[in-house]
């Protein structure tokens, strides 16, 4: 028997081969890289997972976790022969205990899902990435991702107290427990953040917050987004801890508008930044934060008298990205982060580099944290303007290098950034991710061709 | 024999020349930083000095053996603190040799532990190549976090010599209040009430048999107010400790662990808790919501948590600290690619 026919049997009805069932597989959200696989292989139990991992090692063949393929750096992009190995099937949230405030979920639970559980308890999963009514905590794990509130609660990797893991050779452990403190080194915590290379998480153990009890969302309109910028500064200097700070543009402001009718002012920066917690803490907080963002010299204020209105707030800037399609047939989402006291002089640049390619850019970002998403509006069918988008969306990494910041803050390295690693991190430094990889993984067969250069995806 | 390395260089250099290292700090948990048989000690204490720190990004980045005191009273003067409440610090604990440890203190309850505000760090890794892992700003996803498999190692992949941690504004007013019940388990049931409502506490500790300790922070004005509510909440027999900076500087320290031979960190839950105080286990404190304790033992009781199987870390008195030894699939490879020679401790024991 060769390796499809095991494969076969070990997953009966439950290896796709055919072209049009593999076709879904091709790409992930950067659909601007395709590769046809071997094989999808749909496992529903942890055993199953172990069993396509062990066969893969036994025959050499490079496979590729997938969830809801919502990555935006083709992280769950296809191996060309290799196989993908999708995790929607393992979608069991599989112990949910309030008591010691864990979930225990399976790689395939949608993220929104863990918090829709934990509701009747007054519980929730605090890390929110923009894709997480879609997106899985297998996928979170592997990118640790993060979201609107990372400067206050952390990323993903903050939230998770353990795992059970199979390793690329095929073994399977612990990593963890279940208690907030734990002993000897933060190996679950690794494994966070390492996009797949280093084997699938089987099960993950999630802390779960009290849902805060009181919000205060304010909306302030500016005439630049310097001034927005500066606002942000105020906030910070007056010693508030905001869950979220988040900036939209003038071309963000009217994609979102476009999109959901938000009801947002017209300016060229608007900035929304959110309160939460005990709620005689918060009603202090405003104060002060109103007092801060009288003196910012903002257009419109809006605070958001209820929960509805509060939604409405944060619809346009959830919607934005997606929105953002509206104005522009194709468009790449750059995640690069610099520390929050250049963020003004990292948009000028991004203007002057979107002026010199001839090329719009939206911007959309995590002020709070200095997480940039630039949005570079291109269209493929242009010819050359797809390998233009990406040469602006490199020098912005570059930028974000420069100033001291890192090439993703949430998104993770991919096959898109992977030429800017090395800029980032010295040769040293990724000589020894690649000893990691190659000594957890000898026969490169884990996500093989990402994060690191191609000399990895050499042959067995 | 004892080297004093004052550069990074000379930190290489030390590296490479002996076979076997083993780093101290401020040699405030004995059972991690005294050599052992064959190994030279590498003591980074004059590896200190803070080498960046913008107040407004909530980040600093400082040479590892820096005395965390020093870091607190330079954030203090910016109105800033390390929430993980870094234990120790008055006896001199390093920055490095927390992270090493991965130690958090009572106020980690709030906003997280150590593992949460480390952004990044330099080390030397066992073959003398300077490495980097996270970076220095607050959101940050690029390369393998090598930041985050230091916490908790004990030296075992690589000399730290710079961390880079998240900071947060402290708060401008504290309050704690003691409550008393009749009982543990009342006590107990108190805690895992105040688990799962929307308290925003520094801090939750339990004091066995039958004490609460709670620390708000948060503006002046509406402490009053809150500390209120919580007496409400509770109906015990309550006393509101005004002066409270002193006391908690006090858990801090581990004052409470006395003269105990053996000091450990175990992890808990609140779940755990009866089972953990059916134990001979001495003086101790369930902090962070019963999620962390720190137990003064003597023999019996480390044997105890060994035979139960509960995994805990020893910082002072006895020869093995770490059980159990982490799962060898995983920490294996990792070792292997960063520290090839075994120069380092955590060396894993022959299959």
């Amino acid at each position: 028997m060769g390796f499809l026919e095991e494969l076969k049997a070990l997953l009966p009805g439950r290896v796709l081969t055919g072209e049009a069932e593999l076709a879904p597989y091709e790409s992930d959200a950067l659909t601007a890289y395709r590769k046809r696989p071997l094989a999808v292989v749909l496992p529903e139990t942890k055993e199953e997972v172990v069993g396509v991992v062990r066969l893969c090692h036994r025959y050499g063949v490079p496979f590729v976790a997938r969830g809801s393929g919502t990555s935006l750096s083709g992280g769950s992009l296809p191996v060309e022969d290799g196989i993908v190995i999708a995790l929607n099937r393992l979608n069991r949230i599989l112990r949910l205990d309030p008591r010691a405030r864990i979930a225990v979920v399976e790689p395939g639970v949608v993220n929104l899902e863990v918090s829709r559980q934990a509701a009747p308890h007054g519980l929730y999963y605090a890390p929110d990435p923009s894709s997480q009514p879609v997106s899985t905590i297998g996928g979170n794990v592997a990118f640790n991702s993060g979201g609107a509130h990372c400067l206050k609660y952390g990323m993903t990797a903050n939230h998770v107290l353990g795992l059970e893991v199979v390793t690329p050779a095929g073994e399977v452990v612990r990593l963890g427990g279940e208690s907030l403190e734990g002993v000897g080194p933060d190996l679950f915590g690794f494994f966070v953040g390492t996009e797949g290379l280093l084997g699938i998480a089987l099960e993950i153990t999630l802390r779960l917050l009290p849902r805060p009890e009181a919000y205060h969302t304010v909306l302030a309109a500016y005439e630049s987004l310097e001034k927005a910028g500066e606002a942000v500064s105020r906030v910070i200097r007056t010693g508030l801890l905001p869950g979220a700070m988040e900036i939209m543009d003038r071309l963000a402001i009217e994609a979102a508008e476009a999109a959901v009718k938000a009801g947002y002012p017209k300016a060229e920066g608007l900035l929304i930044v959110e309160l939460e917690g005990e709620r005689e803490e918060v009603e202090e907080e405003a104060h002060h934060l109103h007092r801060v963002i009288r003196e910012s010299g903002a257009l419109e204020v809006r605070v958001a008298a209820s929960e509805a209105e509060r939604q409405a707030i944060w619809k346009g800037r959830k919607a934005a990205f997606s929105a953002v399609g509206r104005l522009s047939p194709d468009y790449i989402v750059q995640d690069g982060v610099v520390p929050r006291s250049r963020l003004g002089e990292a948009l000028k640049e991004i203007q002057r580099l979107s002026q010199a390619y001839g090329l719009r850019v939206a911007n959309v970002f995590h002020a709070g944290d200095g997480n940039l998403h630039p949005l570079v509006l291109y269209d493929g069918k242009k010819p050359g303007e797809l390998s233009r988008a990406e040469a602006l969306a490199g020098e912005i990494l570059r930028l974000c290098i420069r100033l001291g910041g890192s090439i993703t803050g949430e998104h993770g390295v991919g096959v898109e950034k992977k030429a800017y690693l090395r800029e980032m991190f010295s040769e040293a430094d990724v000589e020894a991710m690649e000893r990691v990889k190659a000594s957890l993984d000898p026969k490169g067969l884990a996500n093989r061709g990402k994060v690191f250069d191609p000399q990895m995806e050499a042959a067995p | 024999m004892t080297l004093r390395p004052e550069n990074l260089e000379e930190v290489r250099e030390a590296v490479l020349t002996h076979p076997y290292l083993r780093v101290r700090g401020g040699g405030t948990k004995p059972a991690l930083s005294a050599p052992r048989e064959g190994e030279v000690l590498l003591d980074l204490s004059g590896l200190k000095g803070l080498l960046a720190y913008e107040p407004e990004e909530f980040v600093f980045t400082a040479l590892a053996g820096t005395p965390v005191s020093e870091i607190e009273e330079t954030l203090r003067a910016h109105g800033q603190y390390l929430p993980f409440d870094p234990p120790l610090a008055k006896a001199g604990a390093t920055l490095g040799g927390t992270v090493a440890a991965g130690l958090s203190g009572p106020m980690r309850w709030r906003y997280g532990g150590l593992r949460d505000f480390l952004l990044g760090v330099r080390f030397v890794d066992g073959e003398g190549n300077l490495l980097r892992g996270g970076g220095k700003v607050v959101k940050n996803a690029a390369g393998f976090p090598f930041h985050r498999l230091m916490v908790g190692a004990l030296g075992a992949f690589g000399v730290m010599v710079e961390v880079s941690f998240k900071v947060f504004p402290l708060p401008p007013a504290t309050r704690t209040l003691r409550v008393g019940f009749s009982r543990l388990e009342e006590a107990l049931s108190a805690l895992e009430r105040l688990r799962l409502l929307p308290l925003d506490l520094l801090a939750l500790d339990l004091i066995p048999p039958n004490t609460l300790e709670l620390r708000l922070g948060g503006f002046p004005e509406s402490l009053r107010r809150r500390t209120e509510k919580l007496a409400r909440l509770l109906e015990g027999s309550e006393t509101v400790l005004e002066e409270d900076e002193a006391h908690w500087e006090g858990v801090g320290e581990l004052a409470f662990l006395g003269e105990s031979p053996i000091w450990v960190k175990i992890p808990s839950q609140p779940g755990l808790i009866p089972r953990l105080e059916g134990l001979p286990l001495g003086p101790r404190r369930y902090m962070a919501g019963g999620e962390l304790l720190y137990a003064g033992l003597e023999e019996g009781g480390l044997k105890a948590l060994r035979e139960l199987g509960l995994p805990h870390l020893v910082l002072k008195g006895a020869g093995t600290p770490l059980y159990p030894e982490p799962p060898a699939a995983f920490y294996g490879p990792l070792k292997k690619a960063l520290d090839p020679r075994g120069r380092f401790p955590g060396r894993p024991s022959p299959a």
